[in-house]
């Protein structure tokens, strides 16, 4: 029997989903070795009967813990889609700031009718058994990884520096030019993507497993970059790992 | 209607848009007693999120208020930006931005179209069953897909959260020979396009005729069929300046919805693809004008279901005038040897006295406007975000009840159907909606 699979999304942009979609024919390809039976975001059918559950976005509210640990129940493989899910991501900037201010900055005196907590992945929650990193997801790394599961083996996500790969494909470092970027403590697998393009890494892969922070404070002293440059460019993917953002209360 | 009739429909997170989004209706011995657009989506905050946050993130951070709509967040955060610190971009980088609207526009009206209304028109769950059943057709939207998401790669660096896009311009371009190599895959691509538009030809009976009178809003000038510069325009007042948004959008909050909703002159508008081609038909393409002629799209239309169908005009006219930009392009001389730009620690511009900047574009769904007020060290102090679709909420919500009561006595699957077609006529990008709210207290 095919392995049946299904999507759910929480906080997020939708754009992990979106990637998956825009492995167009090789989507496909895809759906013939497995059977969908519910991705809310394009097909009316749901069954809670699934054998891997992706799940996309970060938990932002009380109410979605109960939702996630049902897919959790539901499911024999949870894998978590992108950096919102994964690590918490951009949502985790509200993370620095007073949860009641930042409720009443966008809804006003209205605020008590909005919900929500501090930003978190969803392994704050449920137990998670894969990830797949980046901002948006890389749809070859999903696919290797969805490959991986349907043949039964323990997907690789690489655990060094973005900096290795930057390396590598021959860019000139970004400090080098004059820019902050968070590349040597940012997780690879991204082949340096931004940096390629002219950007700087924003670090969306989340920090390496034992980042190298003083190998990385020597870069900065090096360039005389101020510690709140730094600290901007942390807070972006990082919040969930920062000491400095508010941590729930457990 | 009898005067027995009892209905309760609950359709809790409707399928196959953006989001998260909830139909509920309550008819009670005929009388209906709720008739609800709710929407549920988990708020994110962007608008708090961004505040603290350095000029040279802030496209960065908003870009994922939408995965599908990327580009244009990235494109209304970046026109915010520089009109507050006075950037000037060059004309080669405004119509490669252009060029950039126009891919976006195309992969998502194709991704609407293709994979999320098509099921409908054809009586199925979803499009996985057609790929079995109608293998050419689905090979075919998935062809114009995936040219549009190459398109966006070829400007952006990537098709969602684009990289290069950055104040000032791009921190890279496509060279002239990938430029050639887009406009030959355009122009092969027409073929794919007529059997799209033939095959939604064939379709179209199905769109449901309800009509109901409502203002249209969209970005105009008198250029081009506008999508990245304009000024608001309106079915039912003048136009204005984009400084002046807040007096066309008034957003307010609503119990049921985490979206705020919107309105001008009347109690609701419409923004998107219908509300661009109400205002703008005369200037669109040739052929765009003439698909519109084919399924008799005409302006005033106020049937929200025909949205579908300007979006396929709109599909066409996207895909025309890339050709006719990359060819403007190609045929500049200094478009090599000019600058790009870079990702700098510290402004690289005299900064203007003017601390607040206001950035409009069109995006698929409709007229997007980010706000940005930064201090005297470039760090911004308040943002206001308004989406399209929170714009067009309570326009559903009116549509739905000037509808239920035409349709009550159909059976209940009927009815369902025509809601959530409704719904998704609309395009609606949920997320995007409940993510950049922001309450004026005037």
């Amino acid at each position: 029997m095919k392995p049946r699979i299904a999507f759910f999304d929480f906080a997020s942009c939708e754009g992990d989903q979106l990637q998956i979609v825009n492995l167009e024919e090789r989507l496909l390809e895809l759906l013939q070795h497995v059977e969908v039976v519910s991705f809310r975001e394009a097909m009316k059918e749901h069954s809670d009967n699934y054998d891997i559950a992706f799940i996309e976005g970060s938990c932002t509210r009380a109410s979605d813990e109960e939702r996630l640990k049902k897919i959790r129940a539901n499911a024999k493989i949870v894998v978590a889609l992108g950096s919102c899910a994964t690590i918490g991501g951009i949502n985790c900037i509200k993370n620095y700031r007073n949860q009641t201010e930042v409720r009443k900055e966008v809804y006003g005196d209205k605020y008590e009718l909005f919900d929500t907590y501090l930003a978190r992945p969803i392994e704050a929650v449920i137990k998670v058994d894969y990830k797949v990193p980046q901002c948006p997801i890389n749809k070859e790394e999903f696919l290797s990884v969805a490959k991986a599961l349907l043949t039964g083996q323990k997907p690789f996500i690489p655990d060094y520096p973005v900096c290795v790969e930057c390396k590598m494909n021959g860019n000139v470092c970004v400090f080098e030019k004059g820019m902050t970027c968070v590349g040597p403590v940012t997780r690879a697998g991204c082949g340096s993507c931004c940096v390629n393009e002219g950007a700087i890494c924003w670090g969306c892969r989340g920090l390496i497993d034992n980042p190298n922070t003083d190998a990385h404070k020597e870069v900065l002293e090096k360039y005389n970059l101020t510690p709140q440059e730094v600290m901007n460019k942390f807070k972006l993917y990082f919040g969930w790992s920062d000491t400095n953002a508010q941590k729930p209360q457990s | 209607m009898h005067k027995n009739h009892n209905l309760d429909i609950d359709l809790h997170y409707i399928t196959r848009v953006e989001g998260h989004g909830n139909i509920v209706i309550n008819v009670k011995e005929g009388k209906i007693e709720k008739c609800q657009w709710q929407v549920p989506e988990a708020p994110r905050f962007f608008e708090a999120m961004v505040v603290g946050q350095k000029w040279d993130v802030l496209h960065h951070i908003t870009s994922r208020i939408c995965g599908i709509c990327s580009i244009g967040h990235t494109l209304a955060s970046l026109k915010a930006t520089e009109a507050a610190f006075g950037i000037k971009l060059s004309e080669r980088d405004i119509k490669l931005r252009k060029l950039a609207l126009h891919a976006e526009n195309l992969q998502s009206h194709v991704l609407h179209l293709g994979y999320l209304v098509l099921p409908d028109l054809m009586g199925v769950g979803s499009v996985i069953p057609l790929a079995s059943t109608h293998p050419a057709e689905v090979k075919t939207v998935v062809r114009i897909h995936k040219t549009a998401n190459e398109m966006s790669d070829l400007i952006c660096g990537r098709t969602t959260h684009p990289q290069r896009l950055i104040p000032g311009g791009f921190t890279k371009i496509p060279s002239k020979d990938e430029l050639k190599n887009l406009k030959d895959a355009l122009n092969a691509e027409w073929n794919d396009i007529e059997i799209v538009a033939q095959l939604l030809l064939s379709l179209a009976p199905k769109l449901p005729s309800f009509t109901r009178e409502t203002e249209f809003i969209a970005l105009t000038n008198p250029n081009d069929y506008a999508f990245y510069d304009g000024e608001i325009g309106s079915t039912d007042a003048k136009s204005a300046s984009v400084d002046r948004y807040l007096e066309y959008t008034n957003e307010y909050i609503v119990p049921h919805s985490t979206a705020k909703y919107a309105k001008h002159a009347r109690e609701s508008y419409m923004v998107g693809a219908l509300a661009r081609y109400n205002l703008n038909h005369r200037l669109l393409t040739k052929k765009s004008q003439d698909i519109a002629g084919l399924f008799g799209l005409k302006a005033l239309c106020y049937n929200p279901y025909m949205n579908n169908i300007a979006q396929l005009v709109e599909i066409v006219h996207s895909w025309e005038d890339s050709i006719r930009l990359i060819d403007e392009l190609l045929a500049d001389n200094s478009y090599d040897i000019q600058r790009t730009n870079m990702h700098t620690n510290v402004p690289t511009y005299q900064r203007t006295n003017v601390q607040q900047g206001i950035g409009a574009v069109e995006v698929p769904r409709g007229i997007l406007y980010h706000d940005y007020t930064y201090d005297d060290k470039g760090f911004c102090t308040k943002a206001n975000c308004i989406i399209p679709t929170n714009q067009n909420h309570a326009n559903i919500q009116a549509d739905m009840e000037a509808l239920v009561p035409q349709i009550l006595d159909r059976p209940k699957n009927e009815i369902e159907l025509m809601l959530e077609m409704l719904v998704r006529a609309y395009d609606p990008c949920i997320s995007c909606s409940t993510h950049m709210l922001k309450v004026e207290f005037c």
